[in-house]
Order: structure tokens, then C-alpha cells, then sequence
């Protein structure tokens, strides 16, 4: 039965990988470019609504979108601001660039909400209890975990649609696949990048509320470390993939919590990395990703 | 005068030892009429140490072609390797210099080893993956010392992985304590030695470039396939660039320790081999001289911005963001390019009146003669 809890909580962990992850993949699929800010836009995105909960008492789900909202912007901003003036330079002075504003969003952060931990307040809560228990207590579900396996769910399947059917997706997926040519057919390559990063900003958002309803305290660094995680999840599933996002977010977080519950806590960083290398051992595009044969 | 026939690489690279040798007896001089705040004085052996990183990682990232996110492991490396090595050397060698010599070593001997099995890995890997494989290793390495626990008794060291379950006998200490890392540290790293340590790094890596090994590494990063097309061993070149720059952090993060009353694990990580990406790529890939300038002045920075308080590095992190858009938006460069065209053909102009007006008075000067 424990294997069977700390399964559903790395399921659980791993979807939150998973949507953070799809922000790197995407951003990475048609920009080329690590976007190292990603996890602290989460952060930004978990801080808002936070304070739109506890400052001003607005309901989690209005709290949600106003988080929602304020990432979207953010990222398009960024984008504009940062990232667009460098179009045509090297990946790693954008990679540095990409660095600066993680920095700078952290450092912002301090400044205006202090190091002090805030305790992210309890959303997933019906009739007093935050989870239910089956089998006379032998498995317990928090609310949270479950919600956050389902909205993980709902997005894969939004992103997976909205990239195959509407127009915005396709040109996404052209601009991915050759932005010169994307260009000639008559597609917006600029508005298609900052939709990107609006999509994916928007999506640290919800990650960065689901993540602190299962780890509620509150830091400027909050976002680094689980970026981090999820930018291997994107490696490890092969990075530009959509599906790969979900596998290789899923995958870490499941590892990351069995790891944990049964090798050791201190080393569960390390294991997930080790296992990561593996994989880009034995597939050195990742799980799902393309093999680019080089040409001569 | 018939002109010197060096070539431009020789002539930079000179022009490289003879900036680090002006800039030591400069300060020296300035440490020696008191003139340095106190504040710098501390900064000195971190700012060596922090200058032969980005040196190291430059052969990495400059000179081999290949991001790595981890190099700090390195450092870590050899900041612990050295430092065990130099505090149970303590009653064996009581010269401070000599044990210091004896930590690089040691420091950088290890971290070369560890450079070595990680580069079995991940030298087969390209681009973005190899990048992130040496960002994993790097989690891996902090963690792992982390968690090690380092003894020494009468009858030498030991070493316990995890927990520490060891028993040390008569008159034995804890050297390594796991997350509390080392405490304690005598401070044997001076001004002096990072200096003597950035001069053998430049060595190391100017004689690499300029040697056919180093035309080889740099072959494998311009075109891999031309490059083995040729006959380049693309493996064995890629691991000498890595080795040794894994060799020449170890010595770096072994000079850091030595300077430093604790070290700890986790001031390696992430953040700590993104910082000296960063000294590296603002400083130029490949160039030296710049790897040197961008991590002597970006150390220094935070420290000078105090004026700040609280805002130093927001307005860091600004500084880092603007100076990247300046020097790579096309844009803004080629603005930057025609001010200093402008400038220089200010300057010749009057160089050349200058000249001109010299001339004639030379020539008036022979005349009388």
C-alpha cells in the first residue's frame, strides 16, 4: 500500500514537472533557446496568487487566473524586452541573457516580498479534509495530488489539440520546423514566438500554484530548483516533444519520489540526475525526441 | 627599424601575462602603502581563484566548443581533495607555501581524474545534451560531497559515505563533517600564490592553443566531421581540452578553499557554474584577456555596488541583461562599431597631424646639423 501512495505522490509531483517542462519544450522547440527564467516565472505566478488569496481575499480560482494573467504578460514582456532583440545572435548569449533575467526576477522578488518563507495557503480542501483515505487508512489521496494529476491531464490534452488543429498551433509547428519557410507561407514568425512564451508563462503559473499547494512554502528561490528538474524532464524526454514534456516529467517525478521513500532523501537529486545521464547514454536525443542524422 | 616578426596571436598573448603582471605589482604596491580597503584585500585570493575558473572553463566552452553547466563540480572537487589533503598535512609539512603547492596538486590531480571517467560519458554527447549531462553531474558531485564524511586518526584517513558511523581513534578529528563540510581552515592561500596560479594556467592554456593538439581541439570544434574526415581522434582531443580544464579548476577551487575559514558543498552548485559561464561569455569566447577582466570585475562588482545596499544585484542582474543586448543586438552593435570607428579616425587624424608636424621638425633639426 505505501508503494502504491508514494506512487500517486510522484505521479502527483511529476505532472507539476510535466506542465513546467512543457514551457521549456515548447519555448526550446521553436526559439532554440533555454529559457532559464521559466522557473522563476513560476515563482512570480505562485507569489500573485498568494497574495490575491490571502491580501485581498479573492477566491483560489479567481487567484488562479489573476496568476494566470499576470505570468502571460510577464512572459510576453520578456520575451519583447530580452529575448527578441537577440533573434540573430549566438544560443549562448541568449542562454546568458536568459540567466540576467532569472537573476533579475529573483532579486526583484526579495525586494518586494522579502526572503521570509510564506505558508501557501491550503486550496484543495472539501468539508475540512484535504485528502481521502481508502482501505482504512492504507491509502490516502490529498486533494492536491489529485487535482493536480487531472489538470495535467485536461492541459496535455488542450496543448495536444490546440497544436494539431488550430491554425496557431500549426504555425507553431511550422515555425519549429523551418522558420525561414514558415515565414514565406505567410506566418507571423514573431507573434507565433511571443504566443509561444505566453503559452508556456501561462503554464508556470498553474505550475507554480499546484506546486505549492503540495509544498507550501513560499520563497523567491521556490522556482529555481523545480525549473531545473523540469528542464531535465524536458531533456530526459526528448526536448521539443509535447508527449515527451509529459513522459519525462512523469518519469522524474516518479523516480524522484520512490527514490526518496526508499534509497535515500539526501541522495534523490542524485539519482535523478544519474538516471538522466543513462538515458541520454543509451538515446542521446531523449526518450521521444528525433535523432537529427548529421549530413555531410 | 625592421619589425619584429611576431605573430598577432604571440603579440596578444604577451600582451595577456604582461596585464596579470602589471596588475599584481600594481596592487602589490598599493597593498603594501596600505592603499586597498580591507573589503578588496579579502577579495584577492577569491578573485585569482574566480579568474582561473573562467580561464579553465574558457577552454571548455572557448576553445573546445562544448556548454558546460557543472563546472563547478570541479572546483568542488578540488576545493575538498586540497583542503583534506592540506589540513591532515598539517603536522607533516609545516610550510605554509609548501602545503599550499601540495593542495593544487592534489586538488587539481583529483579533479582531473574525476574530469577524466565524467568525460567517458559525456564527451559522446553533442550540443545541448552534453550541456545538461555535465549540469547533472554537477547536482551529482554536490550532492555526493554532501554527504561524505572524511576522518583522520593515528592510523590514517577514513572515509564514510551517508552517515557517519565511524570511530576515530586516540587524538583523531573529523576533517570532512558532510554538510557542515570543513570547518576551520588555516588560511594558507595568499595574493602571491593565485597570482603565481592564473600565470600557470595562461601558460598551460596559450601553449595548448598554440600547439598542434590545441589546432586539433579547435579543428574538432570549428567541424567535427571535417575534423575526423583528416584523421583527428576526436575523443582523445575533446578529453585532453576537458581534463585539463577540469585540472585547472581543481587547482582553482582548491586555492578558493585554502582561502576561506569553511567550505561547504552546496557553495558549489548551479548557481555557482553559471556565474563563471557568465565571467566567460562576457569576457569573449576563446579570449583570454577577457575571461581574466570579466571575472576580476564582475567579482569585484557586487561588492562595489554596496552603494546599493539592497538593490546591488537587481541592478547586477540589469547590468548582465544590458551588456549582453548591447554587445550581441545587431543593431546597437553596429552602433557601437561606427562610434569607435568614428573615434579612432578622430584619433588617427590628429595622430597623423601629429606625426606630420614631428616630421618636418625632424627634418629641420637634421637639416642643421
Amino acid at each position: 500500500m505505501s508503494f502504491l501512495n508514494h506512487l500517486i505522490n510522484g505521479i502527483s509531483l511529476g505532472s507539476v514537472y510535466a506542465i513546467i517542462a512543457l514551457g521549456y519544450t515548447m519555448v526550446y522547440g521553436i526559439a532554440k533557446m533555454l529559457n532559464f527564467a521559466h522557473g522563476d516565472v513560476i515563482m512570480v505566478g505562485a507569489y500573485v496568487c498568494f497574495f490575491a488569496s490571502s491580501s485581498f481575499g479573492l477566491p483560489p480560482i479567481l487567484g488562479v487566473i489573476l496568476a494566470m494573467v499576470v505570468c502571460t504578460v510577464l512572459g510576453v514582456v520578456i520575451e519583447r524586452l530580452a529575448y527578441k532583440p537577440l533573434r540573430q545572435a549566438t544560443s549562448l548569449a541568449v542562454l546568458i541573457t536568459a540567466i540576467g533575467m532569472s537573476y533579475f526576477l529573483q532579486n526583484a522578488a526579495q525586494l518586494l516580498w522579502t526572503s521570509n518563507p510564506k505558508i501557501f495557503p491550503t486550496f484543495f480542501s472539501f468539508g475540512g479534509q484535504t485528502g481521502v483515505s481508502l482501505f482504512d487508512g492504507g491509502l490516502n489521496i490529498s486533494y492536491a495530488a489529485l487535482v493536480t494529476i487531472i489538470v495535467c491531464i485536461v492541459i496535455m490534452v488542450a496543448l495536444t489539440l490546440f497544436t494539431s488543429k488550430t491554425k496557431m498551433g500549426k504555425a507553431m509547428r511550422a515555425c519549429s520546423e523551418d522558420k525561414a519557410a514558415a515565414q514565406l507561407m505567410g506566418i507571423n514568425v514573431n507573434t507565433t514566438i511571443s504566443m509561444t512564451f505566453a503559452i508556456g508563462s501561462c503554464l508556470a503559473a498553474v505550475a507554480g500554484v499546484l506546486l505549492c499547494s503540495a509544498y507550501p512554502t513560499l520563497q523567491p528561490t521556490t522556482g529555481s530548483m523545480p525549473g531545473i528538474k523540469a528542464f531535465t524532464a524536458a531533456v530526459f524526454g526528448g526536448i521539443g516533444s509535447i508527449p515527451g514534456a509529459l513522459v519525462g516529467g512523469l518519469l522524474l517525478g516518479i523516480i524522484e519520489i520512490l527514490a526518496k521513500a526508499y534509497i535515500s532523501t539526501q541522495l534523490s537529486d542524485a539519482i535523478v540526475f544519474a538516471v538522466l545521464i543513462i538515458v541520454l547514454l543509451v538515446k542521446p536525443a531523449g526518450l521521444l525526441g528525433k535523432m537529427i542524422r548529421e549530413k555531410v | 627599424m625592421k619589425r619584429l616578426n611576431i605573430s598577432r596571436n604571440t603579440r596578444s598573448n604577451f600582451a595577456t601575462y604582461a596585464m596579470v603582471i602589471i596588475v599584481f605589482l600594481v596592487l602589490q604596491i598599493l597593498g603594501q602603502g596600505g592603499m586597498l580597503s580591507s573589503t578588496l584585500k579579502g577579495q584577492l585570493v577569491p578573485i585569482c581563484a574566480y579568474v582561473v575558473m573562467a580561464l579553465s572553463l574558457n577552454l571548455t566552452v572557448g576553445v573546445l566548443g562544448e556548454l558546460s553547466l557543472g563546472h563547478a563540480g570541479f572546483m568542488s572537487v578540488g576545493a575538498f581533495a586540497g583542503t583534506v589533503a592540506a589540513v591532515s598535512l598539517q603536522a607533516s609539512i609545516p610550510s605554509a607555501g609548501v602545503r599550499l603547492l601540495v593542495a593544487l596538486i592534489v586538488g587539481a590531480a583529483c579533479a582531473a581524474l574525476a574530469g577524466f571517467l565524467i568525460g567517458i560519458p559525456v564527451l559522446r554527447l553533442n550540443g545541448d545534451y552534453l550541456a545538461i549531462v555535465t549540469l547533472a553531474f554537477g547536482e551529482i558531485i554536490k550532492s555526493i560531497v554532501n554527504n561524505l564524511y572524511i576522518g583522520m586518526d593515528g592510523g590514517g584517513l577514513h572515509a564514510r559515505f551517508l552517515n557517519n558511523t565511524m570511530t576515530l581513534g586516540e587524538g583523531g578529528r573529523m576533517i570532512l563533517n558532510g554538510p557542515m563540510g570543513i570547518p576551520g581552515i588555516t588560511k594558507i592561500s595568499t595574493f602571491t600564490a593565485g597570482f603565481l596560479l592564473i600565470l600557470v594556467a595562461l601558460f598551460i592554456i596559450f601553449n595548448l592553443v598554440n600547439s598542434r593538439s590545441g589546432r586539433a581541439i579547435m579543428a574538432v570544434r570549428d567541424n567535427r566531421i571535417a575534423a575526423e574526415s583528416v584523421g583527428i581522434s576526436i575523443t582523445k582531443y575533446k578529453m585532453m581540452a576537458f581534463v585539463i580544464s577540469a585540472a585547472l579548476a581543481g587547482a582553482a577551487g582548491a586555492l578558493f578553499a585554502q582561502g576561506q575559514t569553511t567550505v561547504i558543498a552546496t557553495k558549489f552548485d548551479f548557481n555557482t557554474s553559471i556565474l563563471i559561464l557568465v565571467f566567460v561569455v562576457l569576457g569573449g569566447l576563446g579570449r583570454m584577456w577577457g575571461s581574466i577582466i570579466a571575472a576580476a570585475a564582475l567579482t569585484i562588482l557586487p561588492e562595489a555596488l554596496r552603494q546599493f545596499s539592497e538593490y546591488r544585484m537587481l541592478v547586477y542582474a540589469i547590468v548582465l541583461i544590458l551588456v549582453m543586448l548591447a554587445t550581441n543586438n545587431p543593431q546597437i552593435r553596429g552602433f557601437f562599431t561606427r562610434l569607435s570607428k568614428w573615434i579612432k579616425d578622430l584619433l588617427l587624424l590628429r595622430f597623423r597631424a601629429a606625426r606630420k608636424l614631428a616630421g618636418e621638425t625632424d627634418q629641420k633639426g637634421g637639416g642643421e646639423q
